[in-house]
Parts: C-alpha cells; sequence; structure tokens
C-alpha cells in the first residue's frame, strides 16, 4: 500500500516537474519565424541549382570553354553543354547550358570537376512550380539577365 | 501485395487491421498487418517495399562517384554515416589515402548528425506515445546542428558532402564556434530532457517493461544498434572494429539492463552525451592540412570489398565486387533498420496495440533505409 502512495506521490512530482520545463518555455520569448512574411538569412553556402559565374572582363560574361565535364560527371545525366566552333575565337563557345533540376540530385561534382570554376551553387531555394518545364533552367539567359 | 502470413479466419473474434502504409507511427510508407483479437494483436505481418528505390542496381548502372548523392537518401535522417562507409569502402578498395584532418571533420560531422538523428527519433517516438511538446523541444536542438552542417554541406538533411580522399569542404572557424557553443547549450539540456520526459511517469509506464528483447533474441535477429545496446550486448563498431580515428577517443558504449522500450530511450540519450565527448575531443585535436587528396583515375579491380560503419541506427555494411571497371559489378547494403525490423513479430505477438506502437517506435525504423 505504501508502494501505492509513494508512487502516486514521485509520479505526481514528475509531472509538475515537466510541466515546469512547459511553463519556463512559455515566458521565454518566441523564436518562431512568421515565414514568409519574415525571412532568416541563409548560409551563402547553400546549394540551389548550379550557375554560371559572372565574369565582367570577358565578352561572353562567363568562363565555360564547353568541355563537357560537368555533364559527363553528372550522376543524375541533368546537364545539357553544348557549343559550336566560331571563327576567329580560340577553342568552342557555349550555345546552350541547360540543367534539369527535377532531376538533379545537388551533389556537386559538376562544381567540383569545372577545370575553369566557371560554376557555382545559386543561393536560390524557394522554387515551387506547376510543370515540369519551370524546372528546366537555361543557364545562359539566367546570367544575360543578372 | 498481398500478406504471406495464415491468419486464423475460423475464429469470428478476430479480424485483420492495416497499420499503414500511411500511419503517423509508422514514419513511412511501411504497412503492418494485424490480427487482432480485441485489442490484442495476435499477428504480425509488415509488408515491406512501397519505398523501393532500386538504390542497390542505380549503384550498379553508373560510375562510382556517382553514387555518393544515393547514399545521403537512404537514411536521410542520419545521412553522414551513410556518406562515410561509402567512401571509405572506395578508399579501401582503391587503397586510397585521407588526410588526417578529413578523417577528423567526418567524425565531427557525422557524431553530429548522430545526435541530430537522435533528437528525431526521441522527439518522434515521443510524439508517438501521445506528448506533443519534446518533439519541438528535440527539433529547438536539432536546428543548431543542421544550420551548422548546412553552412559547411550545403544541404540540411540529405547530405553528400564525404568523398573518396577527403570531404568536400573545410571547416571554418564560424563551424567550430558553432559547435563548441552546441555543446555547451546541449549538456545544459540533457537534464531538461531528462526532466520533461525520462523521469515522467506516464512515460515510463508507457515504455517500461514494453517490448523486451533479450540479449539472445538481439542476437538470433542480428539486431544492431540502441536496440542490440539496449539488450546489453556492448557492440559497436566504433569500438569492435575502429574506422576512421575512432580509436584515437576516449568514448563510452551505454548500454541497457532489460531490453524493454526504456533501456532502448536510455540507450539514445547516453550516446547523445558520448557523441558531444567525441566531437569535443576530435575539435581539440584537429590537425592542420590539406582536407581533400583527389584520387588518380579509380579503377575497381576485380575482386570484392566491405566496410562496416556504425550509423545512428547501429552497423552498416557496404559490399562491393569489382571488375576492373570504374562501374561496381555488385553493390550490396547491409542497413541497420531491416534486422531491427525483424525483431517486430516476435517481440510484439500478445501485445496490446498501444504498447505496439510503443515497442516499434522504440526501434526507431527509417523506412526508406528498410526499403531502399
Amino acid at each position: 500500500m505504501s508502494g501505492y502512495f509513494s508512487e502516486i506521490y514521485t509520479g505526481g512530482k514528475s509531472l509538475l516537474i515537466g510541466l515546469g520545463v512547459t511553463f519556463r518555455a512559455f515566458i521565454k520569448p518566441v523564436v518562431t519565424v512568421q515565414y514568409p512574411r519574415e525571412k532568416i538569412d541563409v548560409s551563402p553556402n547553400i546549394r540551389g541549382h548550379i550557375e554560371l559565374i559572372k565574369c565582367n572582363d570577358i565578352e561572353a560574361k562567363h568562363d565555360c570553354r564547353v568541355c563537357g565535364m560537368c555533364a559527363k560527371n553528372c550522376p543524375c545525366n541533368c546537364i545539357v553543354v553544348e557549343g559550336e566552333k566560331q571563327e576567329g575565337v580560340k577553342g568552342k563557345v557555349l550555345t546552350v547550358f541547360t540543367v534539369d533540376f527535377t532531376k538533379c540530385s545537388l551533389c556537386g561534382l559538376c562544381v567540383e570537376t569545372c577545370s575553369r570554376s566557371a560554376l557555382r551553387f545559386s543561393n536560390e531555394y524557394e522554387l515551387a512550380g506547376f510543370t515540369r518545364e519551370e524546372f528546366h533552367f537555361d543557364l545562359i539567359k539566367r546570367l544575360e539577365e543578372k | 501485395m498481398a500478406t504471406q502470413t495464415k491468419f486464423d479466419t475460423q475464429d469470428k473474434h478476430r479480424f485483420l487491421l492495416n497499420m499503414g502504409p500511411q500511419h503517423p507511427a509508422t514514419h513511412g510508407v511501411l504497412r503492418v498487418v494485424l490480427e487482432m483479437d480485441g485489442e490484442y494483436t495476435m499477428g504480425i505481418d509488415p509488408i515491406l517495399g512501397y519505398g523501393h528505390r532500386m538504390q542497390e542496381k542505380m549503384g550498379e548502372s553508373k560510375v562510382w562517384p556517382g553514387f555518393y548523392p544515393n547514399t545521403g537518401r537512404m537514411d536521410y535522417v542520419g545521412a553522414m554515416p551513410f556518406n562515410h562507409g561509402y567512401v571509405a569502402l572506395i578508399e579501401r578498395m582503391a587503397g586510397v589515402t585521407v588526410p588526417e584532418r578529413a578523417e577528423y571533420i567526418r567524425v565531427i560531422t557525422s557524431e553530429l548528425n548522430r545526435i541530430s538523428s537522435h533528437l528525431l527519433g526521441i522527439g518522434a517516438y515521443v510524439l508517438d506515445l501521445g506528448a506533443f511538446t519534446p518533439i519541438l523541444y528535440a527539433f529547438d536542438d536539432r536546428e543548431d546542428i543542421l544550420d551548422a552542417l548546412e553552412d559547411i554541406t550545403g544541404s540540411r538533411l540529405t547530405y553528400c558532402y564525404y568523398r573518396a580522399g577527403g570531404v568536400s569542404k573545410d571547416i571554418d572557424d564560424t563551424f567550430i564556434r558553432r559547435t563548441r557553443a552546441f555543446i555547451e547549450n546541449f549538456r545544459t539540456r540533457i537534464p531538461m530532457y531528462n526532466d520533461l520526459v525520462t523521469n515522467n511517469i506516464i512515460f515510463i509506464k508507457r515504455t517500461k517493461d514494453v517490448g523486451i528483447i533479450t540479449a539472445d533474441m538481439a542476437r538470433r535477429y542480428g539486431a544492431t544498434g540502441p536496440v542490440l545496446r539496449g539488450s546489453g550486448i556492448a557492440y559497436d563498431i566504433r569500438k569492435s572494429e575502429p574506422y576512421s580515428v575512432y580509436s584515437q577517443f576516449d568514448f563510452d558504449i551505454p548500454t541497457g539492463e532489460n531490453g524493454d522500450s526504456l533501456d532502448r530511450y536510455n540507450v539514445r540519450i547516453h550516446e547523445m552525451e558520448q557523441s558531444l565527448r567525441i566531437i569535443e575531443q576530435a575539435l581539440d585535436k584537429l590537425p592542420d592540412g590539406p582536407v581533400y587528396e583527389k584520387p588518380k583515375k579509380v579503377k575497381l579491380q576485380p575482386g570484392d570489398c566491405s566496410f562496416s560503419v556504425e550509423t545512428a541506427r547501429g552497423a552498416l555494411t557496404y559490399y562491393l565486387v569489382g571488375d576492373g571497371s570504374e562501374t561496381p559489378y555488385k553493390l550490396k547494403i547491409r542497413v541497420p533498420s531491416f534486422s531491427n525490423l525483424s525483431l517486430l513479430r516476435e517481440m510484439c505477438e500478445g501485445m496490446l496495440i498501444a504498447d505496439l506502437v510503443s515497442a516499434m517506435g522504440s526501434l526507431d525504423l527509417v523506412i526508406p533505409e528498410i526499403d531502399r
């Protein structure tokens, strides 16, 4: 019988201690962020989809030489890179650079294998759309728009 | 997918009940067919495969670096050790050396990930038992870890950070400062979890002597991780077969006594404390130097190789057969949750359905890892 009452005592005490924790949290300042009205700064290192890095001192605005290593190393086959020979220009000139972001798994092998360091991850994370085509990014167009 | 088990349909009081595939307490798409007699579960048949993505076949269909992103997507709660197992396997097979700093970074990030995984596991477990608040406290602490890891790995959950030959990015002072602040803060939080959950009479009543796994039973089914250690067997790959630089750290393996749900929960709490110790030592000893030495073109030599690591849920083994090309001929992944799930039938037969939820939650299953 004494075990019964001591259990009620210890059990009731444990519940009150637990409620004490909740009460302390209750009077602490609010930590909830009212997204999307409020936003937290994201780390500059987050991996969004890839993008070409802008270089202002060259005509093409980017440093891609169409070696195709990014497309070759991509495990998801989501990168298409095409180039053509143009007169008076050494090497190839980039004509198509698209990423199918619906397939990308953000491993970063393309960025690591780029010998010219012409690629990086963008910081865009608020991506939503109604069609798959909205996630087929044309990186050259994107660079020009910047 | 029909159930293979023969249920007793003659008894008119018995009925079949589907738990899942969309049941919140299964934490994923696991379907458990239960044969009920009133509130007692007399037959249990887990049906797997709803989340099957052919991960092993995907590993065999592309060159070995192409499998990096897949490793983090099997166990999305504790992805770092899954990364670790795969890169370490390739390193062992091809004889790639890893800079010491990279090994330390791997240990630090893996242990941080283990803590975040246990926090989620504990939070979700208590949520299954009907207490909603503790998961929010757990997520509060987990947020600190995710923020720190996001800053260096670029992702919050499905990390793809380790490479054969090192890690993809060096850690910086901000990360070290954040991690130290987290350790200091989390040490003060563990007593709070004890006040809130561990000592709570309702929690104890729901978990003590529920879902007992004896040491013999754990051995028979090949249980691993906190489930095995909860049954009193101090087996941890980090101690028994130390990989990376784990042999240089001083830490204990917490074990339980009775093998019930409460012991498994307690093992997880104590493991988080031990992980804090490991991280602290690793940060103190962190050497300077490069973090990634890119290996020359690695061909997977004819022959086989395996590598085991300790994930948050137990022993994970990758087994690879090479044929001289860059693509694995065969990749087999032995995941911890699969063997832990196999205990379910013997553990839960004849139990009240409310206790079954408690016992199953204490196994901390991650279903995509089982289905892979």
